[in-house]
């Protein structure tokens, strides 16, 4: 379908109207980095007893604002040994698919402005989920280009780690994202929410499972807590960003919050029914975008809740974890789902087709078992 | 559900008592033989107590004490005894607040009131002297511009709070010897305790200060 705005063409107005979106977008997305990272210091200091920030502004809601204006003081330090044009160009690759993300998530319904009808989403193109698995993948090229360019020891194994870890969960979180892709029997993010109900979200028409896989992938993808290797602070020093300071700390400090935020609403839209929402009488804009922000910070609290709770993984647990258990579960539950809508367009007994897809899952996983057996035994043997 | 347990425990903090205090809005009571910037005292006629005889210097680990004694001048005494404190310097910088100069006093003269938190900006000010160290003429310690009092600090400034009685001897523990303090009399003793603590009392196990 696509956005409505583009239907008589392109004139002025048009273009104004995109550009003022645009910024509604990126201070959206500023705004709630500094809420995000004021949140996550408020929760997790709440669930450890503590109080947290309070001194600047009410309730220390000024902290982040504090923090960032310090460091966009500071003095900007290049290692010796570091690649100049490298090293200041690494954390704009950070921010830059942290930003255009974004871009694709619908955050409220089709509103209008001076006479023309448009969506509450920046950019609505046919292949949205695509750009946005393309824009995850892009993030490691910040990472892995700041680690390496710095120079320095720590930096790079931050970086090597962290290409690993996400190139290895981009595959299980692209087939829990295929699953919603495939219920939905388009890429446009739009069409995605538009096939979701008011509460029939895709977190229950899949099955809980591909979301379950998502929100581990994601966590993993954007190295939170318990998957933060990338800067585990015992080993690593800070990780990729050990040697940077001032305004490009600054800057993959807010990429991460940003890629955050971003995976959040992404499961928001994939999972959760985005903007979707009872409808209230009065206002009848502005409750979809409520919806959203609602739905948006509850997966933003769970995420502190995971960062509170779990401990570190270790290395080959991380891998273990993604490759032994995320990808054959999300592949095999993909490949269910296919086999349950094919059936159902073929008017084939459902039970029959769940029954045929749990016995080969059941063969699946006793072959997947026995190579991994396999494989141990011979690494010991070794 | 043993992966899920810890999820329940930290949700659950998140409605439980916080353990930080928000520290100079408010304070945490102090101990009550709390070791904190030293005064010198003086009797209830508003004569010194010190007498110059330096064993709070000789004793200091830290050898942060200053004094220098000398004569009373017969007609207008400093102190009731022959002898004076005529210098007394105290430097902060090497004090390590272990109390012995208040345990060596024979008068009582040097004690420690609860105040810690006072800081310099200058080497000079750490170095106190008779005229910061004497309590003023309602017996309380002088509040200097860079010291942080608080109303009730200057309440536990006394010999009340010593280790062991001036005579030395830990029998007599409790027992109020010298303290008629200018502004405060005979203090009652330390809580806990009772002026009548005999040897026996003070030989059986203490109860637990509730």
């Amino acid at each position: 379908m696509g956005d409505p705005l583009y239907a008589d063409g392109i004139n002025q107005a048009v273009i104004l109207i995109v550009l003022g979106k645009l910024l509604v977008v990126f201070a959206f997305l500023m705004v709630s980095v500094l809420f995000m990272v004021w949140f996550e210091r408020k929760v997790i200091s709440d669930m450890q007893s503590r109080i947290g920030p309070d001194r600047a502004g009410p309730w220390g809601l000024l902290q982040t604002l504090a923090d960032g204006i310090k460091l966009f003081f500071k003095e900007d330090l290049l290692p010796d040994r570091a690649d100049r044009r490298v090293f200041h160009l690494a954390p704009y690759l950070s921010i830059v698919p942290a930003f255009a993300a974004f871009a694709v998530v619908p955050f409220g319904g089709t509103i209008s402005i001076a006479g023309h009808r448009t969506q509450m989403q920046l950019a609505d193109p046919p292949v949205g989920v695509l750009f946005l698995l393309a824009m995850s993948s892009i993030a490691v090229y910040g990472i892995m280009l700041a680690g390496w360019a710095s120079g320095s020891k720590y930096p790079l194994l931050g970086s090597v780690r962290a290409s690993a870890q996400m190139v290895s969960y981009e595959a299980a979180m692209s087939l829990a994202v295929a699953a919603a892709v495939l219920s939905a029997g388009s890429l446009s993010t739009r069409d995605i929410v538009n096939s979701q109900g008011v509460y029939r979200w895709n977190l229950w028409i899949l099955g809980v499972v591909p979301f379950v896989v998502y929100l581990i992938a994601a966590t993993a993808e954007t190295n939170r807590p318990p998957f933060d290797l990338v800067e585990a602070e015992q080993e690593l020093v800070g990780g990729f960003h050990t040697e940077y300071s001032s305004i490009s700390f600054a800057l993959f400090f807010l990429a991460e919050f940003m890629n955050t935020v971003t995976v959040s609403a992404v499961a928001v839209t994939l999972f959760l029914g985005g903007p979707n929402g009872p409808h209230i009488g009065f206002l009848p804009d502005l409750w979809p975008v409520v919806w959203f922000l609602g739905k948006l910070l509850c997966f933003l609290f769970v995420y502190v809740w995971f960062r509170a709770t779990l401990p570190r993984f270790r290395y080959d647990q991380l891998m273990d974890l993604g490759w032994k258990k995320l990808i054959p579960l999300s592949l095999y539950w993909l490949l269910l789902i296919a086999a349950l809508r094919i059936g159902r367009d073929q008017g084939w007994a459902w039970y029959y087709v769940l029954g045929g897809g749990v016995a080969v899952g059941a063969v699946a996983w006793g072959g997947l078992n026995a190579a991994l057996r396999q494989g141990d035994a011979v690494r010991t043997a070794a | 559900m043993g992966y899920l347990d810890g999820f329940r425990i930290t949700l659950k903090q998140m409605w439980g008592d916080r353990v930080t205090n928000v520290y100079p809005d408010e304070k945490r009571p102090k101990p009550d033989r709390f070791h904190g910037r030293h005064v010198l005292n003086r009797y209830e006629d508003g004569m010194e107590k010190c007498i110059g005889c330096e064993l709070c210097a000789g004793v200091c680990p830290a050898r942060c004490i200053y004094v220098r004694g000398a004569d009373n001048p017969p007609d207008e005494p400093v102190s009731p005894g022959e002898r004076f404190g005529f210098v007394y310097e105290i430097n902060y910088l090497r004090c390590i607040h272990c109390d012995l100069c208040v345990e060596a006093c024979p008068t009582e003269a040097i004690t420690e009131s609860k105040l810690f938190e006072f800081s310099f900006t200058d080497r000079q000010d750490a170095i106190y002297t008779k005229a910061e160290l004497v309590v003023d003429d309602d017996g309380n310690p002088q509040k200097l511009p860079w010291e942080d009092w608080r109303p009730g600090d200057e309440q536990h400034t006394s010999a009340w709070v010593r280790a062991t009685a001036p005579s030395g001897s830990a029998a007599y523990e409790g027992r109020v010897g010298w303290s008629g303090e200018l502004g405060f009399g005979v203090r009652a003793p330390e809580k806990g305790q009772t002026a009548e603590t005999d040897r026996a009392a003070s030989a059986a196990p203490r109860k637990a200060k509730s």
